[in-house]
């Protein structure tokens, strides 16, 4: 299943958010995003899910626009898990997961046993399943996102988006939570903040800088000094590793604040 | 397992709301100023449903088939709808505070029906609950409006509500004192506070209906309504569409909330209360939640009407005075509550 963004365009609030922006995700590869914040990554996210529409251009899943498809047809192929999503209502961790299951059920098509068994599949394969009965307001923000991609997992995608899910997460848990990802059998798209997570888990990177796209290949192609340089205004040290791996050290006191402060800002106020 | 009743306890359950339903109406019927005993109450109804023939006095007869049973009846059909529309209102816009009371739907449900009823706007075309279901949707349009201008979020919302309330309440003032006569417009006032006198079988056949159309809809967005828990986005990531879903869910609330302001009045604080109280009771789940705050909205309505009538002996109060004692305080309660938990 081929998803592609095909010169798609986005403004809000009259600002240009996506410009121009083309790209094809290969079958069963780990595509990480990176950007600075505002540069465009969320809403490239929500446009490759099809839940926005985007002003110019047109996202395809398996050479056919998305918006020409049902909402459904798209959801039992596509799921996304967005940015750290919460609800108010008293569910449990099982029931958020069981509302995976929305695309394939109907007002006359009640839950069946084969939705139970899908929903325990997901709960045992992000390791939930022993908390499946605690209310979702007791989990912890590692724990709440787990079962976000086990939702995910329980409407049977081919493709998952992922916008950065590793938020507000320690270490420990960023790192089980992409190598629990890249351990389905799925075609991945996830926007990612770390670059280090995303030399790791990625089989190709897409670099973001102020609404376009200015790099995307492997991310040993594509993580150099000076991108990195002049997309995050950072100085970094890069590592290859003999097995093809890339590690960037970042190096304190080596930006120049006077020179990227301005641009920075400037992205900030644009929001992500 | 508690998440899915098989379809025998789907039965029972269903058997069980039935029968809770038709003690309150039999309840309803028989308490009053004049006690009637409730076996007479059910020789009445024999009596008009089946011709029964049971001999009884025609002033008993009279009291429990014209007057309190089809108030009692209407009152049912005003909790349901209004308890529906609370609930669907709640979880489409993620806020437990929404109810149409509050979100100024009442409030221009009511500027709908005085226009029709003494502006006489569109004579012979527009009857009361057409003009009612206009002013209703009007105001919320208003209102959703002015909320995305003000910024969206929890607060937005209710304080549009507010001010679409006040603007909706005073352009209704202003037409009955314009327009009506001192009697029009001192039946009018009673009537906006919430009122059940007056009301016949006639009413009923309106209401009834509303509330089940209302009903029926409700239950079949009920996935629909489950996939918002999370908001409106993830809700089309898992596949609603979730422009027709706020088009159908909001266009029957406004229905089922002007058919019931143009019988009754707006009666305030059941559409906010009820849902909260039959979340704790059947949970979140809106294929059990949304059947069970219609009944516990019909139940309340109908204690709601037996205490109005029998509170001040010899004096029947605005059933809007009841809801609003019980509802104001509760509604205090919900808000503390969304403080301390935010």
């Amino acid at each position: 299943m081929r998803l592609t963004a095909r010169s798609v365009s986005w403004s809000a609030g009259g600002a240009d958010i996506l410009k121009d922006v083309s790209l094809a995700v290969e079958t069963g590869e780990f595509l990480g995003i990176i950007g600075p914040n505002g540069s465009g990554k969320t809403s490239l996210m929500s446009l490759l899910s099809g839940i926005r529409k985007p002003r110019s251009g047109q996202v395809l899943l398996d050479g056919v626009p998305i918006g020409a498809l049902g909402r459904r047809t798209v959801a039992q192929r596509l799921a996304l898990v967005e940015q750290q999503a919460e609800t108010g209502e008293r569910i449990t961790a099982r029931q958020a997961v069981e509302l995976g299951r929305t695309p394939y059920l109907g007002p006359l098509s009640p839950w069946s046993p084969d939705d139970d068994r899908i929903v325990d599949a997901a709960l045992d394969n992000v390791d939930m399943a022993h908390l499946s009965g605690r209310s979702w307001h007791t989990l912890s923000g590692g724990e709440r996102q787990r079962l976000h991609i086990a939702r995910a997992l329980a409407q049977q995608p081919r493709i998952l988006l992922l916008d950065e899910p590793t938020n507000h997460l320690d270490i420990g848990h960023q790192i089980s939570l992409l190598d629990l990802v890249q351990r389905q059998d799925l075609t991945v798209v996830a926007a990612l903040h770390d670059l280090n997570h995303a030399a790791m888990f990625c089989d190709r990177i897409a670099v973001m800088q102020a609404g376009r796209l200015v790099a995307l290949g492997r991310p040993r192609d594509v993580l150099t000094v000076e991108r990195i340089r002049d997309v995050f205004g950072v100085d970094v040290a890069i590592e290859h590793e003999p097995d093809g791996g890339c590690h960037i050290r970042f190096r304190p006191g080596r930006t120049s604040p006077g020179r990227r402060a301005a641009p920075v800002v400037a992205l900030a106020t644009t929001g992500t | 397992m508690n998440r899915t009743l098989t379809s025998g306890g789907r039965t029972g359950a269903a058997i069980a709301a039935l029968v809770i339903l038709l003690l309150a109406l039999w309840m309803g019927a028989a308490i009053g100023e004049t006690a009637i005993p409730l076996a007479t109450v059910a020789q009445t109804v024999a009596n008009r449903l089946w011709n029964a023939g049971y001999p009884l006095e025609p002033i008993d007869e009279g009291i429990i088939w014209s007057y309190r049973l089809s108030r009692a009846v209407v009152a049912a059909s005003c909790g349901a709808a209004l308890a529906l529309s609370g609930a669907v209102l709640q979880s489409l816009l993620r806020n437990p505070l929404a109810d149409p009371y509050i979100l100024g739907i009442s409030a221009g449900a009511s500027t709908g029906a005085v226009g029709v009823a003494i502006l006489g706007i569109g004579a012979g075309v527009l009857t009361l609950p057409l003009g009612a279901f206009l002013g209703a949707i009007t105001a919320f349009v208003l209102v959703s409006v002015l909320a995305v201008k003000a910024g969206r979020g929890t607060a937005a919302i209710i304080l549009a509500g507010v001010a679409g309330s006040q603007l909706f309440n005073a352009l209704t003032s202003f037409i009955v004192t314009k327009a009506a006569t001192a009697e029009q417009a001192r039946g009018i006032m009673f009537w906006l506070l919430g009122n059940l006198s007056g009301v016949r079988w006639a009413d009923a056949w309106l209401a009834v209906p509303a509330a089940l159309v209302g009903l029926v809809v409700c239950l079949w967005h009920a996935r629909s309504l489950d996939a918002f828990t999370f908001g409106a986005e993830s809700a089309a990531s898992l596949g609603i569409s979730v422009r027709r879903t706020y088009l159908a869910l909001v266009g029957v609330s406004a229905m089922m909330t002007a058919v019931m302001v143009s019988i009754v009045g707006s009666i305030g604080f059941v559409g906010l209360v009820i849902p909260h109280a039959a979340r704790l009771l059947v949970g979140v789940r809106h294929g059990v939640l949304l059947p069970a705050a219609a009944l516990t909205g019909a139940v309340f309505m109908i204690l709601a009407d037996i205490l109005s009538r029998t509170i001040i002996p010899g004096q029947v109060l605005p059933i809007g005075v009841i809801t609003a004692l019980i509802g104001a305080p509760a509604f205090a309660l919900i808000l503390a509550k969304g403080r301390a938990r935010a």
